[in-house]
């Protein structure tokens, strides 16, 4: 599993039938105090999580699918957690409730 | 899963049993800017996607379970057209222009 920060949806108007209705977001993988890691992965939303939301990522195929039940859905990357906290040997590195930086007004 | 550009199509006769009919797509995965994220790779095409679209690819063993044949030796597919991603506010466009020709 993987920590993750969502940046938003990802619309899908054709794709495969067991992905219709589901919600789809697109993550930025991060270390644990929230530095970006390079891989940028779209994640099933299992958690009602939101933007901005720190988030833990399942991407593994057995998980995923015995998340839904489904033997044959080709699914990996799943949301399953909205994260709190997150506590290294370096304190707490991460709090869902410390106050964050208004998101920039962009067009 | 990830975000992808389809940049071509590769054409193969002689293909392992199973995968007749399956098309193959040349694929960029694609980072939150839309910027190239990894090498370029070959996947399935199991929607009907075409070079220049923006697409989600899904990789590994799954890749082959969204085949019509689910035993086959395949380890990316794309499983979804993308119409829109938002990163933080902004809209995530394919950084490489699509060719004018789709042939």
């Amino acid at each position: 599993m993987f920590l993750a920060q969502v940046l938003g949806p990802v619309v899908t108007p054709v794709q495969i039938p067991f992905l219709e209705g589901r919600t789809l977001l697109l993550l930025r993988t991060v270390t644990p105090d929230g530095a970006r890691t390079g891989r940028t992965r779209v994640a099933i939303d299992h958690a009602g999580a939101g933007v901005g939301d720190r988030v833990l990522v399942v991407d593994e195929g057995n998980s995923a699918r015995g998340i839904y039940a489904a033997p044959n859905a080709p699914i990996k990357t799943v949301i399953v957690g909205v994260v709190d906290y997150v506590e290294t040997d370096a304190g707490r590195v991460y709090d869902h409730r410390a106050p964050q930086p208004e998101p920039s007004l962009r067009a | 899963m990830y975000l992808a550009q389809v940049t071509g199509r590769v054409v193969a006769t002689e293909k392992y049993p199973g995968l007749e009919g399956v098309a193959l797509q040349w694929i960029q995965p694609l980072d939150e800017d839309g910027a190239p994220m990894g090498a370029p790779l070959v996947a399935t095409a199991v929607v009907g996607t075409g070079p220049g679209d923006f697409v989600n690819v899904v990789d590994g063993r799954e890749a082959a379970l969204a085949c019509p044949e689910t035993f086959v030796p395949v380890d990316a597919a794309i499983i979804g057209f993308v119409e829109q991603a938002w990163s933080e506010e902004r809209r995530v466009r394919p950084a490489a222009r699509p060719r004018e020709d789709r042939g």
